[in-house]
């Protein structure tokens, strides 16, 4: 008899379209042939609508983020590492250590099938490097028209190991603040790519999980206050959220911000401040004063944290400003910002 | 009020176009202002054009200046 | 970056804050006038205030191009994206300046306008050759730093024989900004608001040269010394004023002479004067109308004048009556003064033209500053 022939899916030049999502033959192809086949784990292999493992004792944390960014290929990655970096870093900063990932894709019709296979193809990298498997996902197609090409949520659970208590609110006068690296990469270089506004730059993404980091100084120092990363609206927005939740004011310093010169540069063309441009592979940390430079050196060690600073204090202050010396000797505030950010020329 | 950034002349292109460099990040633009302008020179980059040139011996002395001893204080 | 971290040097601010506080006479007060919205910024972002002693009162002036184009404009701006179909090509700035019926551009690109935010005049061109089919309006706006840009793209236009570049001209002019401000009674007559002097702008500096301030120097006998745009830049500046007030001379100086001359751009000059001619009166958001402060496109290239191709009406809108950006532009006021500062106004929700831009005073006291208020309050 004659072996069943199934036309293998056209990566090359094929498109999404409607078949893909409807739950019949072509998805389910499609779902074999590009999501089981590049994530690749015991429990996609079993082809159920669910995943079931157990869990182990403790505090579980679960963390959810879509993903919409353009362009979806930037310097230093895509929407597809972002996605699980994303979600991975956003469990760690419970002090969790991530455990299984699940991942959604709304698809438009007529997004190219190779573009969809590299970002595939890059989430798998990026969860077989971190070791936390996405485990379960789902697949819709939108008409063409009605979505950005491809859009992600990625949903992430952790567990809390036990006496580790970190949390936005929790921290205290004095409290010294650190940040693990150089800060703006990431918005810089997307902003490079951004139409109307290419300038050549080495600067990549910074996108990168961060698990391991947190757990080197969660082990050291497990008093950690507060940890965040600060993606959109960068470090201040980072610094007022902590600021509002604890109910204290932050002093830093200009000169002790970690910043490439080119970031600087860039940042400098378009009327940009760093302080509000977004990083995904840098976090903020706060804690006691008599653990901070315990701490510094465990984040310097880590290859994650070689440019890791520390950057200021927590203070006193009802009405929660974040404050700045200034590299002049001045001071001035570190608001939110206002909107989204634009370039300017005035 | 007017965003623009002194910036080195790197390479001149065909017609008024030239790669500037400022702290190692370099962007095409315009010289047609300012079409004099060789490469080596710095200008001054405002919205995709460069509207003057800076003169680095000038710079040097208007550093000079700030740090200069105050002759009032004496 | 050269040329520009030697200019925000916090030793030498030191050296300068010390021969400032040296050189302000005792029992003496200082105010001058920074005329652009750069240097605005550039003393809220450095916190400079903190290094000038406290008899030296910095006065933000109205420089600002985005927060002096008045509401109306903005509305036709939008009706032009809205109405004729255009693809209208604007700089960033102006994208969340608030309009007339609670609208922006930015909403009005939400809502299905195709308004596209570009870097360059060039790059509006570019769109129109891309796009022969639809017609592109280039929203400019700006001093006469932005202005010569402008010319280019016109002239590039005329070259190329784009008949679908058009260009929404709302460029302005420092000088008759400035002699409005000397002009208003509370500095001419009534005294209330003392200029000592005044911080000239950098970039505008750099294409008109420094020649235009003489008129003023002489005339109001002020001093106006012209600054980079650097922290260093408008501490320098400020030492000069002072000793040219303790001296008693108004003369035009030049701090920012490693990129202006007396002359200015003589090149960028000779392409705005092609291109566009004064207009006899335009209205400034906060001011009023101004005489002889604005320039449109000359006859010989009205077939690129957006007003002409479609009809363009201006109507005047005017701003929130409690609004008190006209008396802080002139310096009259401070933007604590006001009373939608900080409730009804802010950046998130700006009411008036300081609040527009983060230039502006309001916005630049709110961002950066207003965590002083509180030693008041």
């Amino acid at each position: 008899m004659k072996k069943d022939y199934v036309r293998p899916v056209d990566f090359r030049n094929g498109r999404v379209d409607m078949s893909h999502g409807s739950g019949g033959r072509a998805m389910a192809q499609l779902i074999d042939e590009l999501f089981v086949a590049a994530f690749d784990n015991e429990w996609l292999r079993q082809l159920n609508d669910q995943a079931c493992f157990a869990v182990p004792g403790g505090r579980m944390v679960m963390a959810t983020d879509s993903h919409v960014v353009s362009p979806l290929f930037f310097p230093g990655g895509d929407i597809g590492c972002l996605a699980v970096h994303g979600t991975i870093n956003d469990v760690a900063m419970s002090g969790a250590r991530p455990l299984y990932l699940s991942a959604t894709f709304i698809l438009e019709e007529g997004f190219p099938l190779a573009d969809l296979k590299r970002i595939v193809e890059s989430m798998a990298a990026a969860a077989r490097d971190a070791r936390v498997p996405i485990v379960t996902g789902d697949t819709k197609v939108v008409e063409n028209g009605k979505g950005d090409g491809v859009f992600i949520t990625t949903t992430g659970l952790g567990v809390v190991p036990e006496g580790v208590e970190i949390s936005g609110d929790r921290a205290r006068r004095a409290d010294r603040v650190l940040v693990s690296g150089t800060l703006g990469d990431h918005g810089v270089a997307i902003m490079s790519f951004r139409e109307n506004l290419e300038f050549e730059t080495t600067i990549r993404s910074d996108t990168a999980a961060l698990h391991g980091l947190v757990a080197a100084m969660v082990a050291a120092v497990p008093g950690i206050r507060c940890l965040r990363d600060p993606t959109r609206g960068g470090l201040a927005a980072t610094l007022n959220e902590l600021a509002r939740a604890s109910g204290v004011g932050f002093r830093i310093r200009e000169q002790a911000l970690p910043v490439r010169p080119e970031v600087h540069a860039a940042c400098e063309f378009l009327g940009l401040d760093p302080l509000n441009v977004a990083n995904e592979g840098k976090l903020v940390a706060v804690c006691a004063p008599a653990d901070s430079a315990r701490l510094l050196a465990t984040m310097r060690a880590h290859p994650l944290g070689r440019d890791a600073a520390i950057v200021g204090e927590a203070i006193e202050d009802r009405q929660r400003f974040v404050q700045m010396e200034t590299g002049l000797g001045g001071s001035r505030m570190v608001d939110w910002l206002a909107g989204e950010q634009l370039p300017r020329i005035c | 009020m007017c965003l623009a950034i002194p910036a080195l002349v790197v390479e001149r292109r065909k017609g008024d176009d030239a790669v500037i460099d400022l702290g190692g990040v370099r962007k095409t633009v315009s010289l047609a202002l300012v079409p004099e302008a060789v490469e080596g020179d710095y200008v001054i980059v405002h919205a995709g054009y460069a509207i003057s040139r800076l003169d680095p011996a000038e710079a040097q002395r208007t550093l000079a200046l700030f740090a200069e001893i105050d002759r009032a204080a004496a | 970056m050269k040329f520009v971290d030697e200019f925000r040097d916090g030793g030498l601010a030191r050296v300068l804050a010390g021969k400032i506080e040296r050189a302000v006479e005792p029992g003496r007060r200082y105010n001058f006038m920074e005329f652009c919205g750069g240097h605005t910024h550039a003393i809220s972002r450095y916190g400079v205030t903190d290094l000038l002693p406290a008899s030296v009162n910095m006065v933000h002036g109205p420089g600002c191009p985005v927060c002096v184009l008045p509401i109306g404009r903005i509305d036709n701006a939008i009706a032009l994206a809205r109405d004729h179909g255009v693809i209208l090509c604007t700089y960033a700035d102006t994208m969340r300046v608030p309009a007339s019926e609670r609208s922006s551009l930015m909403k009005a690109k939400a809502a299905g306008a195709d308004i596209r935010m570009v870097y360059s005049a060039a790059d509006a061109l570019r769109i129109a050759r891309e796009h022969p089919a639809r017609e592109v309006v280039f929203f400019a706006i700006g001093f006469e730093t932005t202005t010569p840009p402008t010319a280019l793209a016109i002239l590039e236009a005329e070259r190329q024989e784009l008949a679908n570049f058009f260009v929404f001209c709302n460029h302005v002019l420092t000088p008759a900004a400035i002699a409005n401000i000397l002009e208003s009674p509370q500095v001419r007559d009534i005294g209330t608001v003392p200029l000592d002097g005044f911080v000239g702008p950098a970039h505008v500096s750099c294409v008109i040269g420094s020649a235009p301030y003489e008129y003023f120097a002489e005339e109001y006998a002020k001093p106006v010394v012209i600054a980079g745009f650097e922290p260093l830049d408008v501490m320098q500046a400020v030492l000069m004023l002072v000793r040219q007030v303790n001296e008693g001379r108004h003369e035009v100086e030049n701090e920012f002479a490693r990129a202006v001359t007396r002359d200015g751009n003589v090149k960028a000059k000779a392409l705005v004067a092609e291109v566009f001619e004064l207009r006899r009166a335009f209205e400034w958001r906060g001011l009023g109308e101004v005489p002889y402060s604005a320039l449109r496109i000359k006859a010989k290239y009205a077939r690129f004048d957006a007003e002409k191709r479609y009809g363009i009406v201006y109507r005047s809108v005017a701003d929130n009556k409690a609004c008190e950006c006209g008396a802080i532009l002139r310096g009259a006021k401070t933007p604590k003064d006001c009373k939608l500062f900080g409730t009804v106004c802010t950046p998130e929700t700006p009411m008036g033209s300081c609040m527009v831009s983060s230039e502006g005073a309001c916005a630049a006291w709110y961002t950066y500053g207003r965590f002083r208020d509180r030693e008041a309050a």
